[in-house]
């Protein structure tokens, strides 16, 4: 399966510009399905990235965060090449890791 | 991280109620509650509450005051409050974190983000939002918190129904 987070992080200079789009359905357990079903919150809690083994950003997030989330930062001491490692995990238990090369 | 998830959910329940309280008592030390923030845990209780100054509280330990250095930029009118653009920036220093809040929202507090060093205190993301309301911005910089206030009028609620 394709991963589920999508990532372009772009150096330029000392500052590197990240923008992620990760696709969840972020329910925030509080509206019904078609049968009138209350659908159970399902949402990302944990959003983290790190780049040579330093933690750059750490989100957490609660279920006002739009579904599909999408944030966008900066942060220095990357330089093209470098790896970017982003991992999630949401209340359900659930998570998904990619390695993103900056460019 | 992961060792403290093997731990009994009943007692790490407790064990955090007992911590907000501790942190709720030692609301006037000046260093005890910035590690609230700083430390790494997900900070379920304050996600869990329904008021904006009471997840403040739960988060930081304290109150912000209003500083024309955080810039908050949201729509003056959203027409999808499931997908409402919301950025901030600031000019402050030594930002350790910022969070989001969105007052009208069932739960209040939307998103909090921790900035390590050499990380710029910009941000943009996408929120829910119930119906209008303002939506605050929290910047918190060298142990003191700053916040921002934007009203966004929402013409469809972002919570399905």
């Amino acid at each position: 399966m394709a991963s589920s987070i999508r990532v372009r992080a772009t150096a330029n200079g000392d500052i590197t510009e990240v923008q992620t789009l990760i696709q969840h359905p972020m329910d925030t357990g509080l509206v019904k399905d078609s049968k009138g079903e209350l659908i159970p919150a399902h949402y990302i809690q944990e959003l983290k990235f790190e780049c040579n083994g330093k933690d750059v950003f750490v989100a957490n997030w609660g279920t006002a965060v739009s579904k599909d989330p999408y944030v966008k930062f900066s942060f220095k001491g990357g330089k093209k090449g470098d790896d970017l490692k982003i991992s999630w995990t949401d209340n359900k238990g659930g998570s998904d890791t990619i390695t993103a090369k900056i460019a | 991280m992961t060792a403290t998830t093997g731990s009994h959910p009943t007692r790490r329940l407790i064990l955090q109620g007992a911590a907000s309280v501790a942190l709720l008592g030692l609301g006037n030390l000046p260093f005890a509650p910035a590690r609230a923030a700083a430390n790494d845990k997900y900070p379920e209780e304050a996600f869990k509450l329904k008021n904006e100054a009471d997840a403040i509280k739960a988060l930081y330990g304290r109150t912000a005051e209003p500083s024309e250095k955080v810039k908050l930029d949201a729509p003056e009118i959203a027409e999808n409050g499931g997908v409402v653009p919301i950025s901030v920036t600031t000019t402050l220093d030594k930002v350790t974190s910022i969070s989001f809040l969105v007052a009208e929202n069932p739960n209040a507090l939307a998103a909090s983000y921790r900035i390590p060093d050499g990380t710029l205190p910009a941000i943009a993301n996408r929120l829910k939002m119930a119906k209008t309301s303002n939506v605050t911005a929290i910047v918190e910089a060298d142990g003191k918190l700053y916040s921002a206030t934007k009203e966004v009028k929402v013409t469809v609620g972002g919570c399905g129904g």
